[in-house]
């Protein structure tokens, strides 16, 4: 109830500020808050081990010595929250909370998160996916990012019609130990938990925290997390994966051990105040 | 409070303002393309159960079902723009696709299921043979963004109906007028082009054949081998096609024999075990008119379908694959498994099933191609 309650009394601050900042009625007493907010910026970045992801022109080499480009590599990133100092969480307005990092666009991996309560930040955390709640929910509440007919989301085809959901992570690219007519692996990795019943639940939550350094917001500072994801660790977690073995991984209960390997591919590179 | 009254008064004055300016330049003669929609009120054939499909988030109008009329059969659908659905779904076939196993979509790539009736749409509670979708709506994009059957997305799509008409092209049409006149306004988005659909798909209802004139109380609306057909069907076949569309719409194991890919049909929705090998049981109206049968088309004829499981295959296989998933009603304990039908039950079970055919159904123009659409 503590944190509804204070993000009513945001809310109320930034309707009033736009209120007055349209009408500008000079006789008009400006109410007071006491809430200060600023913005974050999260940025990812993907990598290959130490080295920057390039699209298709590289060839890198996963665990099990297996070749492989990248022709495409996008993941839906949601339910962002950050923890305080002294502990308490702020958790990003859900419906300001979904973003598709794509490598092909890097306007995309960048997450400006307005309206942040002033404060040190010493964790993230966040979704890997489109929670259920929002997976189920009527269309009119699914646009922007998540409007399955436009946009990204169709473009990229980030969205299973014959099974409807979204795809989480999707990769692609190509590898000589592909055994596939045209020599392509496909990582489509979903499932929610079902619609209907029960199913397979690939959301993953990752939880991180700031490493020796703090994110400062304040009305006028704002810090920038760098978070990179190692995208070797696709292919090398939990369960170690063979492009030979599965060059296409999609809606098989093997999905899962993508799942599991991509949620340790995540880490907070860098903090820089702004 | 004080800053939003003042806020709406000014709103309210700038509106005031606004309407007064235009009413200077008033033309007392509404323009022919104001004209509202016309609401449609659909009725559900009395015989039949209340629908599954909520209308009141889709409320019918006369131009909405024609606007889907013609999205149906349009071939702009499709990436090539000659896939249209009507290409797969085709009327004298009861809406499916005559002669075709697995039916074949843009650049002659060939499907894995056998197409289904589009027919009495509106009282489904899945769609496809797998069950994956729970609402009409969401039918459409399944077909025309997969790769093998209309390969297109729906956001081009939508590009492409706001371009129209196309200068030159062989068909005219003019889908932002058509759009005006379904919804009020020419704004074309993808929430109506399903709505449109959806609508049209709504009134694909078959209810006019014979069996139905004999539910409805005309006795002598069915030969007596046809009544005969109808004990044994309800006796035997009853339990899972049930009901007024002769399918209980669960999913089932039905003892064939895995085809080459292995399609694990509901399995690959779930991804539970014990869904592995088990379709949607199909209705069986105007199943006369809808060969081949079974979810990838293996069997040509009835005949076929009950040897099938009768388990009468002229040769010594077990023509009912054994699996974990296999129907307890397909192997009972202590019996030949499949269902026993004699020669004449199965001549009567047949005869029963044809008269489910509708011809009004297939013959109906409102259901027909307004000119547009591409048969292959």
């Amino acid at each position: 109830m503590k944190s509804s309650t204070s993000l009513l009394s945001l809310l109320s601050f930034v309707m009033s500020g736009l209120l007055i900042a349209s009408c500008a009625f000079p006789d008009e007493n400006e109410d007071t808050d006491p809430i200060e907010t600023g913005k974050i910026q999260i940025q990812f970045d993907n990598v290959v081990g130490s080295q920057d992801l390039k699209l298709d022109s590289v060839r890198y080499t996963n665990s099990v010595g297996e070749d492989f480009t990248v022709s495409k590599l996008n993941y839906f990133i949601s339910n962002i929250k950050l923890t305080k100092i002294d502990g308490s969480v702020f958790t990003v307005p859900q419906d300001s909370s979904y973003f598709m990092i794509r490598e092909a666009n890097a306007g995309s991996q960048k997450l400006v998160i307005n309206n942040v309560l002033t404060g040190e930040y010493t964790g993230i955390e966040f979704v890997v996916g489109v929670d259920s709640a929002r997976s189920v929910s009527d269309e009119s509440q699914r646009k922007g990012i998540l409007d399955r007919y436009s946009g990204p989301t169709n473009e990229e085809a980030m969205y299973w019609d014959w099974n409807p959901g979204y795809i989480f992570l999707k990769m692609e690219g190509s590898s000589d130990s592909a055994m596939t007519a045209n020599g392509k692996y496909e990582y489509h990795i979903g499932f929610f938990g079902g619609r209907t019943e029960r199913t397979l639940n690939n959301l993953r939550t990752i939880k991180m925290n700031f490493p020796g350094q703090k994110a400062i917001v304040t009305t006028s500072i704002v810090s920038n997390v760098l978070i990179q994801a190692n995208i070797l660790k696709i292919f090398d977690g939990p369960t170690q994966l063979s492009i030979r073995k599965s060059p296409g991984i999609m809606f098989t209960d093997s999905s899962k051990n993508v799942a599991d390997n991509y949620a340790n591919m995540f880490s907070v590179k860098e903090i820089k105040i702004n | 409070m004080k800053h939003v009254a003042g806020i709406l008064s000014i709103t309210a004055a700038i509106l005031a303002l606004a309407i007064s300016c235009s009413k200077k330049t008033d033309n007392p003669e509404p323009l022919p393309s104001d004209k509202t929609p016309t609401p449609l009120q659909w009725n559900k054939p009395s015989h039949f159960p209340d629908p599954v499909y909520d209308l009141s988030k889709n409320p019918m109008t006369v131009e909405g079902v024609e606007l889907g009329r013609f999205l149906f059969y349009d071939g702009i659908l499709s990436r090539t723009d000659k896939i249209g659905c009507g290409t797969c779904h085709q009327q004298q076939a009861a809406f499916t696709h005559h002669g075709h196993d697995l039916s074949h979509g843009v650049d002659d790539k060939i499907g894995t299921r056998n197409a289904p009736s589009v027919q009495n749409m509106a009282w489904n509670t899945s769609f496809f043979w797998d069950g994956g979708v729970h609402d009409m709506d969401m039918v459409p994009p399944v077909p025309i963004q997969n790769k093998v059957e209309m390969d297109e997305r729906v956001a081009n799509v939508i590009e492409k109906l706001k371009k129209t008409p196309v200068a030159g092209a062989a068909k005219q049409v003019d889908y932002p007028k058509m759009f005006k006149a379904a919804f009020g306004t020419d704004e074309i988005n993808a929430e109506r082009m399903m709505h449109a659909l959806s609508q049209f798909m709504m009134t694909m209802v078959s209810a006019t054949s014979r069996y139905d004139y004999f539910v409805r109380g005309d006795a002598s609306a069915l030969t007596a081998q046809e009544k005969e057909g109808m004990a044994v069907f309800i006796q035997k076949c009853g339990s899972c096609h049930s009901g007024t569309f002769f399918t209980d719409q669960s999913f089932r194991n039905n003892g064939l024999i895995p085809n080459r890919i292995k399609d694990q049909g509901r399995y690959d929705i779930t991804l539970n075990e014990n869904d592995r090998l088990k379709f949607k049981v199909p209705s069986l109206r105007n199943v006369g008119l809808t060969a081949p049968y079974m979810h990838d088309g293996r069997f040509t004829t009835l005949q076929q379908v009950l040897d099938h499981y009768g388990n009468d295959k002229i040769s010594s296989k077990d023509s009912i694959y054994v699996s974990p998933t296999l129907d307890p009603l397909l192997n009972v304990a202590g019996q030949k498994r499949g269902i026993s039908l004699s020669a004449t039950e199965k001549q009567a079970i047949i005869a029963f099933l044809r008269s489910l055919n509708d011809d009004d159904f297939i013959k109906d123009k409102r259901f027909s191609d307004p000119g547009i659409g591409t048969s292959l």
